[in-house]
């Protein structure tokens, strides 16, 4: 699957998606690849603040928990409801019907640590070289 | 030894084709100084003859040929012998945890058969595989409320059962929470006057108990108003199950904690029992314990799965909903066939014989010169009477003529001492109720 | 068939609904004597309270039908008298039945736990008899029977280490745990009001005692250790490791799941163990039972017996045994009455059995285990190499170049008549294969074993789908955890349409299922 050349990517396989102030935040296809079949996404309520680098939620398969971290700091404006009924288009679509939340931007200079497309690619392609070495 | 499957000439062998020349090279990894030189000081080994012997003479140093009128969480009910016969086969007896579902079928059924008995039973719309007893299922239950809520503060009615209460203090010692108790009323259920005065809107749960430890029924649906208007989980404790049979379930109860003892397990001093936690659907991602699921397999059949495990200590550690692993699975499977075996009329019919026996003790003790009911809310076979003189005394001399009286309530509730507590279920027959009227009056009527 | 399948053959697995689905009004499988008191009317002795209808859904059926339901399921299921049940860390040892029986006698399962103690000395004696013979076996000093499984044990002996710091002023704040634990370490830690803070093991498996000496802070409460480890090897230098956490004035907690390796060999109480749980339901064989129930009775040494949860079993004049319900520094009670007894009944049985000879069933397990490893090591891959106790773990490291992984090939061994070892625990060892025969097995189980761990080798390297695809021979194939936990089912519900069975077989998944891993239970 391709990685939108308009997100930006963290080393931690989350997306966002950067429109005026709001930055929508999703993992990517690579990270629900590792997880396997996602059975339920636990989000913050609108409202709630996430800090950068810290966990707002998490995605659980059968057998494992994974937090998500936040690739921004800000204020959720909205949360992604039809995961609680279907947790598995994170699995089919990570990059757009997934999208786990919405932000209202609290430092945008944080964008700027984020990697873009083509390193976030290049990143991925390293882990896999990893993984079979 | 009989239950060691090996000849010395195969240990021998065993040890050649490991290259060993002793058993002791197998436990060179033990520092030398460490390893036992001489044999333990424990007695036997006994034949399987004298394994019997020595229980069977336990067992005549108990209370063999007395008749008991206690209950306090613990009831005597009628058993068939089916449910043993069952639960010892050794399918079910000698079988781990099902995680391998392909060949843990039988025992998967059977729990899902049992969450669904349980919710059944409770009004409720999901239910765990077990939890250890009825107290730990009751701090549970105030653990899910706080995970839930997210508050701290928790009111618990002073007629829960007063073990139930110390476990939930043991708990909640050095987890944050506070516990607060709500007193009685003169009809012995909660003060609901007190509860209105305690209750804010730091309060994750109240805590009840119905039938609770007088023998009280709890008006579950008025209890329930006054606490989800603060926002607050009732969580209802049942400690006699077979009540489910006459009472209304307590569907208004956002968390229900259950000790399943009464559905076909023995008394046993006070365990193996069944802790059930039954609860609403929306609140299953905070249920502590393991839960069967239906699915289907690659043929589509239909089938069953340990599931939301990843509520569980094995994945989530530190982060788990609780740390319980190893629960009650046999005892569950006991309540699962002997609530099968009783169906809804036998359980209907067995909790109306201990309505009826309750309210027969009822009247023939309380026409003993001196004795009065203590509470009059609705009862269902437990009740509690005061005596003109300390039970203590009244007991000693009801144990000479072979009865085990009532419990006395002084020791946890000093504010009724003189009061004591009655027991009677379907087991209990019109002539023990009368001999222990007749000897209640004869101790009574002793000097001091 | 393959004719190295020697240990099983399919047979008949009857059709069995739920039974609820047997139901049928007015049908009964019990009846009580007749009411010897005048019948009340539910309705006017409970008002509005009463149930008048029944419990809506209950089974109505004959006892016949339960006897043939039950049995039926019961038939669906492997069990240890069917054959070796090598579960690492879970000690899935032969049950003796006379431990049933005696658990059963009346005068035993039919105490009140509220009975006069004059006419409980019987249940009492046993208690103390089992206390005695569980700190002789430990080596320590003082002991409770009460909790109720090895996680309540846990959280039992972190309430006495905290009672016991907290006397001396300060409880501290963190427990130590290694990577190799048990889940239910920290699960426990966290209830017992601590942080949790993991060791990494060194290269050997064994705790890195240089890395201890600089974690064990004045913040530290205790270490929580395994020993055995999990990987089935002894801690070599547990005493160094409990002088090292004694010099800071924190404890040594020993979680007991591997006791089985240690009884009539050697005492944690002589090791520097401060205090330490037992899983009977290990170690003493007390029944499985599909989950529990179990016993996690806590031993202890001298300093931490006032801590001990009420009631306390003490002697008193003329032979006579007392439960006291008070004791100042108690840490309360753990559990309503006197802990699982009839649990306790069956694990004293056990032991009476043995006597000292306790110790040749320790032997035999370590002997099994050992004489597996030597003949499957190469054939798996054997990560760490120090001796082994009574379980072995390999890897599946040699099978995944084939991508064949621990969970395919326990799930194949099914197809040859074992159950599945553990898998995917300890943590530390990626695809282990956790193997603990007990000393319950035969020579010639043990070989029966091992050749079908051979050929299953075998068939990974030359047909791995097949491995990959197994069970073939069970009552049902892999199931679908995912749509089990997506949408949950968690009770028979005749208003969904997913209760029935027709209905669910048109949306039935042909795609590879993942099989569940093993973990060992407290």
């Amino acid at each position: 699957m391709a990685y939108p050349a308009n997100y930006r990517y963290t080393n931690q396989h989350e997306w966002v998606d950067v429109k005026g102030d709001v930055a929508t935040i999703g993992i990517t296809d690579y990270a629900q690849h590792e997880l396997g079949d996602v059975v339920f996404v636990e989000l913050p309520k609108p409202g709630a603040k996430i800090t950068v680098g810290k966990s707002f939620g998490t995605v659980e398969s059968v057998k494992a928990v994974s937090d998500i971290y936040a690739p921004v700091s800000g204020e959720v404006v909205e949360a992604n409801a039809d995961l609680q009924n279907a947790p598995e288009k994170i699995n089919s679509d990570p990059h757009d019907a997934a999208w786990l939340v919405r932000v209202r931007l609290g430092n945008p200079a944080e964008l700027k640590s984020l990697m873009d497309a083509a390193a976030y690619e290049a990143f991925v392609a390293d882990k896999g070289k990893e993984a079979s070495a | 030894m009989r239950y060691l499957p090996k000849s010395p000439a195969e240990r021998q062998e065993m040890l050649s084709a490991i290259g060993a020349e002793s058993i002791d090279d197998l436990f060179s990894s033990i520092p030398e100084r460490y390893r036992l030189r001489q044999a333990l000081n424990l007695p036997g080994p006994f034949s399987e003859a004298e394994i019997i012997q020595y229980f069977t003479e336990r067992a005549g140093e108990n209370s063999r040929g007395y008749t008991s009128f206690r209950g306090a969480g613990v009831y005597n009910h009628l058993r068939s012998v089916v449910t043993d016969a069952i639960i010892q086969r050794g399918e079910f007896l000698t079988s781990y945890t099902p995680y391998q579902a392909e060949i843990s079928q039988g025992t998967l059924q059977a729990i899902f058969e049992f969450q669904t008995l349980m919710c059944q039973l409770t009004g409720q719309e999901v239910a765990n595989a077990s939890m250890w007893d009825g107290s730990t299922a009751t701090t549970e239950a105030v653990l899910m409320a706080e995970r839930i809520t997210g508050r701290t503060r928790v009111l618990v009615a002073r007629s829960l059962h007063p073990e139930y209460r110390d476990v939930l203090r043991t708990y909640a010692k050095n987890s944050g929470l506070q516990v607060e108790e709500i007193p009685y009323n003169a009809s012995g259920n909660l003060d609901q006057k007190a509860l209105q005065s305690a209750i804010r809107d730091d309060v994750a749960a109240v805590v009840t108990q119905s039938p609770n430890f007088f023998g009280a029924v709890e008006p579950v649906s008025e209890l329930a108003e006054i606490v989800h208007a603060a926002g607050a989980l009732l969580v209802v404790a049942i400690t006699e199950g077979v009540s489910l049979g006459a009472l209304r379930p307590p569907a208004e109860a956002d968390i229900v904690a259950m000790e399943g003892q009464s559905f076909g397990l023995p008394p046993s001093y006070g365990g193996p029992f069944v802790g059930v936690i039954a609860s609403r659907e929306k609140f299953v991602r905070q249920m502590p314990g393991r839960l069967a699921g239906q699915t289907t397999d690659l043929e589509g059949r239909r089938g069953f799965v340990l599931t939301l495990a990843t509520r569980e200590q094995h994945i989530r550690r530190e982060k788990a909903t609780s740390n319980i692993c190893t629960n009650q699975a046999l005892c569950a499977l006991a309540a699962t066939v002997h609530l099968t075996l009783l169906g809804k009329e036998g359980l209907r019919e067995m909790a109306q014989q201990n309505l009826s026996k309750a309210r027969f003790a009822l009247a023939e003790l309380t026409k003993v010169p001196g004795v009065r009911r203590t509470f009059d809310a609705p009862f269902f076979n437990e009740f509690t009477l005061a005596f003109p003189r300390s039970v203590k005394i009244v007991n000693s001399h009801l144990l000479r003529e072979k009865l085990v009286g009532p419990v006395a309530l002084g020791t946890s509730y000093p504010e009724l001492t003189k009061h004591a507590l009655v027991c009677v279920t379907e087991t209990t027959t019109r002539a023990d109720i009368e001999k222990l009227a007749s000897a209640l009056q004869r101790a009574l009527e002793q000097p001091l | 068939m393959n004719r190295r399948i020697k240990k099983a053959f399919r047979h008949t697995s009857q059709n069995e609904g739920l039974i609820f689905e047997k139901s049928s009004p007015g049908k009964r499988a019990f009846e009580l004597p007749p009411l010897d008191v005048p019948s009340v009317d539910p309705a006017e002795a409970l008002g509005q309270n009463h149930r008048s209808e029944g419990v809506e859904g209950f089974p109505e059926v004959s006892e016949i039908e339960v006897i043939r339901h039950f049995t039926r399921l019961s038939t669906w299921n492997y069990a240890i008298d069917l054959g070796m049940y090598p579960l690492g860390s879970c000690t899935m040892k032969y049950n003796p039945r006379v431990n049933e029986f005696v658990a059963r006698l009346d005068g035993i399962a039919t105490e009140h736990p509220y009975q006069p103690q004059e006419l409980s000395q019987g249940c009492l004696k046993i208690l103390r008899l089992l206390e005695q013979c569980l700190l002789e076996i430990t080596g320590m000093d003082a002991i409770t029977l009460q909790p109720a499984a090895g996680a309540q044990g846990e959280l039992t002996g972190l309430l006495l280490i905290r009672a016991y710091l907290q006397k001396q002023g300060n409880p501290r704040k963190k427990v130590l745990i290694p990577d190799s634990a048990h889940g239910t370490n920290p699960a426990t830690a966290v209830i017992a009001g601590y942080e949790v803070e993991n060791i990494k093991s060194e290269s050997h498996g064994q705790i890195d005692v240089d890395k201890l000496r600089e974690l064990v802070t004045p913040d530290v409460a205790a270490l929580m250790i395994t020993n055995p480890s999990t990987l089935g090897i002894f801690e070599q230098r547990i005493p160094e490791i409990a002088e090292i956490l004694h010099a800071k004035g924190a404890l040594l907690y020993m979680d007991g799941a591997n006791m089985n390796a240690l009884a009539g060999v050697a005492r944690p109480g002589d090791l520097g163990v401060d205090v330490m749980h037992l899983n009977l339901h290990k170690t003493f064989s007390t029944p499985h039972g599909g989950g529990g129930p179990g016993a996690g009775p806590v031993a202890m040494k001298k300093i931490l017996e006032p801590f001990r949860p009420v009631p306390i079993l003490v002697e008193k004049e003329g032979d006579r045994l007392a439960l006291e319900p008070v004791r100042p520094d108690s840490i309360g009670r753990v559990k309503a009455f006197s802990g699982n007894f009839g649990v306790l009944v069956r694990a004293l049985a056990y032991i009476l059995a043995y006597g000292p000879g306790i110790r040749q069933a320790t032997e035999d397990a370590v002997l099994n285990a050992n004489y597996i490893r030597k003949h499957l090591e190469g054939v798996y891959d054997l990560p760490y190499s120090l001796p082994s106790m009574h379980e072995v773990v390999f890897s599946d490291a040699h099978q995944k170049k084939n991508g064949v992984s621990t969970m395919d090939i326990a799930k194949r061994l099914i197809d040859y008549g074992f159950h599945p070892y553990t898998t995917a625990f300890p943590l530390i060892v990626p695809g282990a294969l956790m193997i603990e025969p007990t000393e319950s097995e035969s020579k010639e189980e043990c070989d029966l074993f091992i050749d079908a761990m051979r050929s299953i080798a075998e068939e990974a390297a030359s047909n791995p789908d097949l491995v990959k695809t197994a069970p073939h021979s069970t009552r049902v194939r892999r199931l679908d955890e995912v749509g089990a936990a997506r949408k949950p089912i968690l009770r028979w519900d005749p208003s969904r349409e997913e209760a029935d069975p027709n209905a669910a077989k048109h949306k039935a998944k042909h795609k590879h299922l993942e099989p569940t891993p093993v973990i060992p239970t407290a």
